[in-house]
C-alpha cells in the first residue's frame, strides 16, 4: 500500500553523493588505465611471467646447506648490525625528541631544527643513506651501521617526540609548585610517563631493522645481503635458496622475541 | 603569616579574573575559600605560589614578597608552599615514596634525585608522614594502584615533606566520594594543628567548609565579599555569594567598574 | 622491600627502588649478558677504522660535488618519477585484490583451521623478505624493469594489507553475520551485508596508506633494476653524478612528504 508520504524507491546515497563516489571510481579507473597503458613492459613477458617464476623457484629446491656454516655467521653479523644501530640511534634520538616537542623545545628555532631532523630522516630510505655512507666510508658495515642509526632516528624520534607532547601535565605542575629545578622535574614527572614509550618503540625498530639490515649488503654495506647478492650473481640458486630461508627463520625468530618484549612492557 | 595586597590578575585585556583583593592568613588556622566557579578561587591559590603570574599586586610570605621573584629566588619560595591538587598530579608510574620524595626536589641534589639516593632524614620523616596519614604500608607500591583518597593522602605527605611555611590545597575533595572527602578535609584540620601550619582550602561543598576550617572566605566575581567565622556564614551571606551569573554582575557593577578603572 | 628498620631504636631511614627484576640472580645475569654481548659484537665487526676516517674528506668532496643540486637532466628525472607513480598505483589495485581473499584465509574466526595456516603463512612470507630481496629475485625472474617491481610491490602489499585486515575480519561482531545466517541469507549476501560494511572503512584507509608507502618503496626498488626513479639515481650514484643524485633525492623526499600529508589528510575525511 503505497500513500503519498512515502516514497516508492529507497537509496542509500543522495544524487549528489552517488556522482561523487561514481566520479571518485572514475577517477581510480582512469588513473588505473593510465598506468597499465603507458607503462614500459613487452606484454609477451608478462604473461610468460608465471611459468619463469615457477622455473626459478624449481630451481631452487632443493636449498643448498653446503655453506651453511658461514651463512649463519654472516647473519649473526647482521643482527648485530641492527642491533647496534638500533642502540645508537635511540640515544641519539632522545635529543631530537626532546627538541622536536612543542610543549618542552626551547625556542621555535629548536622546534624547527628538531622537526626537521626528523622529517629528512624518516624520508629518505635506508637503502639510499645507505648508498650515500657506502660512498663515503667505503664498503663495510661502517656504512650499514651508520645508514640505519640515520633512518632510525628519525622513526624514534618521531614516536618519542608524540609522547613527549602527550604527557599528562599536572604532575608536572605539581612539581613546579615544590621548587624542582628543571632538571628534577624533567626526571621525576616527564621520563616515567615516556619510557614506555620509548621501550616499545626501540624494541619495534630493533625488528624493523633486522628486516633492513639483510638488504644493507646489496649495496656494499655490510652483513648477509652480499652473500646473497653473491649467490644469485653466480646462479646458484640453490644456496640462494637456504639464504632465502635463513632470513625468513631470522625474521620470524626477532617478531616473536618483539611481540613477547614488547607485552611484558605493557 | 601570609599577606595579600590589593591582587589583580587580568587575561588579556578583558575583564580582571580578580579585581584587588586583599588577604591576611596568620597563625595556625583553617582558612576555606569559597565561591561559584569562576569566582577566581583558584587563580587566587595559584597566584601565591605563582603557578599563575599576578598582573599586580603584592603577597607577602612571613615578610619576604613573593611577586618579585624570579629564577632559583622563585624555586626557593616555592620551597616553602606547599600545594594540594585537586588531580593528586600524582606521577603514576613510580611507587609512593618516590612521589612523596618529590616533595624535597627542591631540597635535594639533581643527581640524589636521579639515583633515588634519599636523605635519611628525609626516609624517616616520610615513614613517620606515611603513618600518621595511613599509608605507609604502600610504600613501594605504584601510586596510580591507589584509591582516590589514599593518593590525595600521598599529595598531603608530599606537599608536608617541603616543611612548608603555609599549605594550599585547591579543592582537594572534589574528586572524591563523601567519606573520603570529610576524612582527607578532617586530616588537613588535625595536620594543620599539629604542624603549627597554616592552611587555605579551596572548596566548593559549604557543609565541609563550615565543618572542618576557623574562617570562611566567600568570593564573588573576582572579589571577597564575606571573610568571617563559619556560624556567620548564613542564608543572605550564602545568597550574596553564589546567586546570580556573571552577565547579572556586569549589568549591576558595570559602571562601577568604569569608575573604578 | 625497603630495608629493616636501622640500628637508632627502630626507625626506618633507608628505602631502594623497588627493581624490575625482582630475581637478583636473573638481574645480574641480564647485565652480564648485556656487557658481554656489547664487548663481542663491537669486537668481532670487521670495522677498518682507517678507511673510515678518510670517510671525513671523502664527505666533503661528495657533498662538494652534490652542491648545487642538477636538475638539467630533469626529463629523466620525471620520466623515473612517472613509472614510479605507475609501479606504486598498479601494484597497490593488485596487491589489494590480492589481499582481501587472503586477509579472509588468515581470519581465525572466517577460515576453517588449515586454510587458516595457509593464509597466515602466505602473509608472513609475504612480510618478512625486504621489498629490495624481493625485487631481486623477481628481477632475476621476470628480468629488468617495472614489471619486475610491480610484482614486488604486490607482495608487499599483501604482506601489510592482508595482516591489518585479517586482523580487522578477527574484530568484526559476529552478531551481524549470525542474524543475517538466521535469516537465512546465502554466503555471498552475508559477505556483503555483515562482513563488507564493518571492513570497508578500514579496507579503505589501508588502501590509501599503501599507496604512499608503494610509492616510497618504488623509488627503492628500483635501485636493483626494478624500475622507477631509483634506477635512475642507482644510475646517479655509479656514474658519481652526486650533483643530480642530490637532485633525485629532493624529488623523492618532496614527493613522500606531499604523500604523506595527501594520504594522512584523506584517511582522516573517510
Amino acid at each position: 500500500m503505497t500513500s503519498a508520504l512515502h516514497p516508492e524507491t529507497w537509496a542509500r546515497f543522495t544524487l549528489r553523493q552517488r556522482l561523487a563516489r561514481y566520479g571518485i571510481l572514475l577517477a581510480c579507473g582512469l588513473a588505473v588505465a593510465w598506468a597499465l597503458g603507458s607503462i614500459d613492459v613487452i606484454w609477451a613477458w608478462v604473461w610468460d611471467s608465471p611459468l619463469q617464476i615457477g622455473d626459478l623457484f624449481g630451481r631452487m629446491v632443493p636449498p643448498d646447506t653446503t655453506n651453511l656454516r658461514s651463512i649463519l655467521w654472516i647473519l649473526l653479523e647482521t643482527v648485530n648490525i641492527a642491533t647496534i644501530s638500533t642502540a645508537l640511534s635511540v640515544v641519539l634520538a632522545i635529543p631530537v625528541a626532546w627538541l622536536a616537542a612543542q610543549n618542552v623545545t626551547p625556542n621555535r628555532a629548536t622546534l624547527w631544527l628538531g622537526r626537521l631532523i626528523l622529517v629528512s630522516s624518516r624520508s629518505v630510505n635506508t637503502i639510499i643513506w645507505a648508498l650515500l655512507f657506502v660512498a663515503i666510508f667505503g664498503p663495510g658495515i661502517v656504512a650499514g651501521i651508520v645508514a640505519i642509526t640515520f633512518r632510525s632516528i628519525g622513526f624514534v624520534g618521531k614516536l618519542l617526540g608524540e609522547a613527549i607532547e602527550e604527557i599528562d601535565r599536572r604532575p608536572v605542575e605539581a612539581l613546579e609548585a615544590t621548587g624542582a629545578s628543571k632538571a628534577a622535574i624533567i626526571v621525576y614527572a616527564i621520563v616515567p610517563q615516556v619510557m614506555p614509550t620509548l621501550a616499545a618503540v626501540s624494541i619495534l625498530r630493533w625488528d624493523i631493522n633486522l628486516r633492513e639490515s639483510t638488504v644493507l649488503g646489496l649495496v656494499g654495506a655490510g652483513g648477509i645481503g652480499i652473500v646473497l647478492q653473491g649467490a644469485i650473481d653466480t646462479f646458484r640458486w640453490q644456496e640462494a635458496a637456504t639464504v632465502l630461508l635463513c632470513i625468513l627463520a631470522l625474521v620470524i625468530v626477532g617478531e616473536v622475541v618483539s611481540a613477547w618484549l614488547r607485552r611484558r612492557i605493557l | 603569616m601570609l599577606k595579600i595586597t590589593d591582587l589583580v590578575k587580568r587575561y588579556g585585556t578583558g575583564e580582571p579574573v580578580l579585581k584587588g583583593l586583599d588577604l591576611t592568613v596568620e597563625g595556625t588556622t583553617v582558612v576555606a575559600v569559597i565561591g561559584s566557579s569562576g569566582a577566581g578561587k583558584s587563580t587566587l591559590l595559584r597566584c601565591i605560589n605563582r603557578l599563575v603570574e599576578p598582573t599586580s599586586g603584592s603577597i607577602e610570605l612571613n615578610g619576604m614578597e613573593l611577586t618579585k621573584l624570579r629564577g632559583t629566588d622563585l624555586r626557593m619560595a616555592r620551597r616553602r608552599i606547599g600545594m594540594v591538587f585537586q588531580g593528586f598530579n600524582l606521577v603514576d608510574r613510580l611507587t609512593v615514596m618516590e612521589n612523596v620524595q618529590s616533595g624535597r626536589l627542591g631540597y635535594i641534589s639533581t643527581w640524589a634525585a636521579i639515583t633515588r639516593r634519599y636523605p635519611r632524614e628525609d626516609v624517616a620523616r616520610a615513614y613517620e608522614l606515611m603513618e600518621r596519614v595511613g599509608i605507609a604500608q604502600y610504600a613501594d607500591t605504584r601510586a596510580d594502584a591507589l584509591s582516590g583518597g589514599e593518593r590525595q593522602r600521598v599529595g598531603v605527605v608530599r606537599a608536608l615533606m617541603q616543611r612548608p611555611e603555609i599549605l594550599l590545597a585547591d579543592e582537594p575533595t572534589a574528586s572524591l566520594d563523601p567519606r573520603t572527602s570529610e576524612a582527607i578535609m578532617g586530616l588537613m584540620r588535625d595536620l594543620a594543628s599539629e604542624l603549627d601550619l597554616p592552611v587555605i582550602i579551596n572548596i566548593h561543598n559549604v557543609v565541609e567548609a563550615k565543618e572542618y576550617t576557623d574562617r570562611i572566605v566567600g568570593m564573588r566575581y573576582g572579589r571577597i565579599i564575606f571573610d568571617d567565622q563559619p556560624s556567620a556564614l548564613d542564608e543572605d551571606a550564602m545568597e550574596a555569594i553564589y546567586a546570580g551569573s556573571p552577565a547579572a554582575d556586569r549589568a549591576t557593577l558595570g559602571t562601577a567598574e568604569a569608575d573604578a578603572a | 622491600m625497603s630495608k629493616a628498620a636501622s640500628s637508632k631504636g627502630g626507625r626506618r631511614d633507608t628505602w631502594h627502588r623497588p627493581p624490575l627484576i625482582a630475581n637478583p640472580l636473573l638481574r645480574w645475569g641480564l647485565r652480564l649478558a648485556v656487557a658481554v654481548y656489547v664487548v663481542w659484537a663491537l669486537s668481532t665487526m670487521p670495522i677498518d677504522w682507517a678507511r673510515a676516517a678518510e670517510g671525513l674528506t671523502r664527505a666533503g668532496r661528495i657533498f662538494g660535488g652534490a652542491f648545487p643540486p642538477s636538475f638539467e637532466r630533469s626529463g629523466l628525472l620525471i620520466d623515473g618519477f612517472l613509472e614510479s607513480l605507475r609501479i606504486a598505483l598498479l601494484a597497490t589495485v593488485v596487491g589489494v585484490a590480492l589481499s582481501i581473499p587472503i586477509a579472509f584465509m588468515a581470519a581465525r574466526n572466517i577460515a576453517p583451521t588449515p586454510i587458516y595456516w595457509l593464509g597466515r603463512a602466505i602473509v608472513v612470507v609475504a612480510r618478512s623478505f625486504h621489498p629490495v630481496i624481493v625485487a631481486i629475485v623477481f628481477v632475476k625472474a621476470v628480468g629488468f624493469g617495472p614489471f619486475a617491481g610491480v610484482l614486488t610491490l604486490v607482495v608487499y602489499s599483501i604482506g601489510f594489507v592482508a595482516k591489518m585486515l585479517a586482523e580487522r575480519i578477527e574484530e568484526i561482531d559476529f552478531g551481524q553475520v549470525e542474524a543475517m545466517r538466521a535469516a537465512g541469507a546465502p554466503t555471498l549476501s552475508t559477505l556483503f551485508y555483515a562482513i563488507f560494511p564493518q571492513i570497508l572503512p578500514r579496507q579503505i584507509g589501508l588502501t590509501i596508506y599503501q599507496l604512499d608507502s608503494n610509492l616510497r618503496a618504488s623509488a627503492v626498488v628500483g635501485i636493483v633494476g626494478a624500475g622507477g626513479i631509483g634506477s635512475t639515481l642507482a644510475n646517479a650514484f655509479g656514474r658519481y653524478e652526486y650533483d643530480f643524485a642530490l637532485a633525485i633525492t629532493i624529488v623523492i623526499v618532496a614527493a613522500i612528504l606531499v604523500t604523506e600529508a595527501a594520504s594522512g589528510w584523506i584517511r582522516t575525511r573517510i
